[in-house]
């Protein structure tokens, strides 16, 4: 909300777009664990800020009290009869039970670590291609170079989209991660170029089944039936809408801090069996994604009397840094043993290509600190952050040392 | 008492979080949903206990129980 007030007091009326914010959350998330602990907003038609480990961990769990109707804020709500624009329902992701298990039953399979990690190629060889292209300068941007390239290539792969359309499938993928919370009828007109595209995908695939996640769909079952094609298409977009900023952030995020922290790139160059270690610390650490659900009734949470519709803005960033989960957890530490971090939420819900995010990180950065083992921040105030519900830097100089 | 230490992980509160079978891949696979089985009969020896603790205290669900 750009032309929003900016805020005084977050606790009384807090703001996940304001600037102060975006830029740098923890100290207020810090500030507000001790004071209230579920902070207060009128903005977006009122809403919740749980900041501590424990009312993350219960609402995320809690599906008789708060639902997943609609995960992303805005101003309006959704009545129980309108699906979420444009695509009609996107389960599971906005599934509450017990349609939700069924929903999600459906492509768990195929994010399960066996077909994951038989993409472990394919993504090699990805950013691989991509640090190519970089070449040799004294300054990369590790963001609008890298980062952002890595997940719509992999999930074009997993879709099984032609290489060739890679330019055509990027544009695609910003319109469908910038229009977000454009009105229904634009959603519409926008959606029409790659509602085309994908069915036209889908038929190809019909016609000569591959294994790839298309055909899977395509293929999957519910109730001894094929899924509709208009499934199969909102399934596509949900995994195109969860599976690329929210890793791009993280891939970036983790380069931006080896960047300022020498220490930590030098030991992951110098260890390398420390990656999947450290890649739980990254994500512990800089969780990119906040989560919504909304309030199904009036009730009192923990003496706050929430109304139905109130938004509750479910900060798994800020419970991985509450000190009463986490020992030392406003410190980085890169080989931490224990981590049980909130990153990809708790629950049902858990997102359901953390396998795959995972996977993504492991070779980004594997990749990136074989081509250069040692970088700092070209511009430290030039990184600029995602606003909203997925945090990560998009803007990201880096200097190579050579 | 005095028994074999086994662990096991309780499906109705693992939620696939996939931290288990990534530290301590001897003790613990997934099935094809991505959710964490144990492998076997659970029974830990003193080898390799220390290692299904460690795969204890990494899982955000609190799903993996050690019990004598």
């Amino acid at each position: 909300m750009t032309d929003s007030p900016l805020v005084q007091d977050f606790a009384t009326d807090w703001d996940h777009s304001d600037p102060q914010w975006v830029a740098d959350p923890y100290p207020i998330w810090d500030d507000l664990r001790q004071r209230c602990p579920v902070a207060h907003t009128e903005r977006y038609g009122g809403g919740w800020f749980p900041a501590t480990h424990a009312g993350v961990s219960e609402i995320a769990k809690d599906t008789d009290n708060f639902t997943s109707r609609t995960v992303v804020i805005g101003n309006g709500r959704p009545t129980e009869l309108d699906l979420p624009a444009p695509i009609g329902v996107a389960p599971p992701i906005t599934s509450d039970p017990p349609f939700h298990a069924i929903a999600r039953r459906l492509i768990l399979p195929a994010f399960a670590p066996g077909p994951i990690n038989a993409l472990e190629p394919m993504i090699r060889e990805l950013c691989s291609k991509l640090l190519e292209n970089m070449g040799d300068a004294d300054v990369v941007n590790a963001g609008t170079q890298y980062a952002q390239y890595i997940p719509p290539g992999v999930i074009r792969g997993m879709l099984g989209f032609p290489e060739e359309d890679i330019e055509l499938f990027l544009e695609f993928v910003h319109i469908i991660l910038e229009g977000i919370d454009h009105p229904v009828e634009e959603r519409i007109i926008e959606f029409e170029p790659i509602e085309k595209y994908f069915v036209a995908q889908m038929e190809d695939h019909l016609d000569n089944p591959r294994d790839d996640l298309t055909s899977y769909l395509l293929n999957v079952e519910l109730d001894g039936q094929n899924l509709a094609m208009e499934h199969v298409f909102g399934t596509m977009i949900l995994i195109l809408v969860a599976g690329i900023d929210t890793t791009w952030s993280a891939v970036g995020s983790a380069i931006w801090h080896l960047a300022h922290h020498p220490d930590d790139l030098e030991r992951l160059v110098n260890e390398p069996d420390l990656m999947p270690v450290a890649i739980e610390e990254f994500l512990r650490f800089y969780a990119p994604v906040t989560m919504a659900r909304l309030v199904k009734h009036d009730m009192e949470y923990q003496g706050c009397p929430m109304k139905v519709d109130d938004w509750i803005l479910l900060g798994f960033p800020a419970a991985n840094r509450d000190p009463v989960a986490f020992k030392d957890a406003d410190k980085f530490i890169i080989d931490r043993a224990e981590n049980r971090h909130v990153a990809f939420g708790l629950g049902i819900h858990r997102c359901a290509g953390s396998n795959l995010a995972r996977l993504e990180m492991r070779v980004a950065l594997e990749e990136f600190i074989k081509r250069y083992p040692r970088f700092d921040l070209a511009e430290p105030e030039a990184v600029t952050w995602a606003p909203g519900q997925i945090r990560g830097p998009r803007n990201l100089p880096i200097r190579i040392l050579h | 008492m005095g028994g074999p230490v086994k662990v096991r992980i309780d499906p109705e509160i693992c939620q696939g979080q996939g931290r288990c079978f990534s530290i301590a891949p001897g003790i613990f696979d997934f099935d094809d949903l991505g959710n964490g089985v144990v492998i076997g009969d659970g029974t830990l020896t003193s080898d390799t206990l220390e290692l299904a603790r460690l795969a204890q205290s990494n899982c955000p669900e609190h799903a993996i129980f050690i019990e004598e």
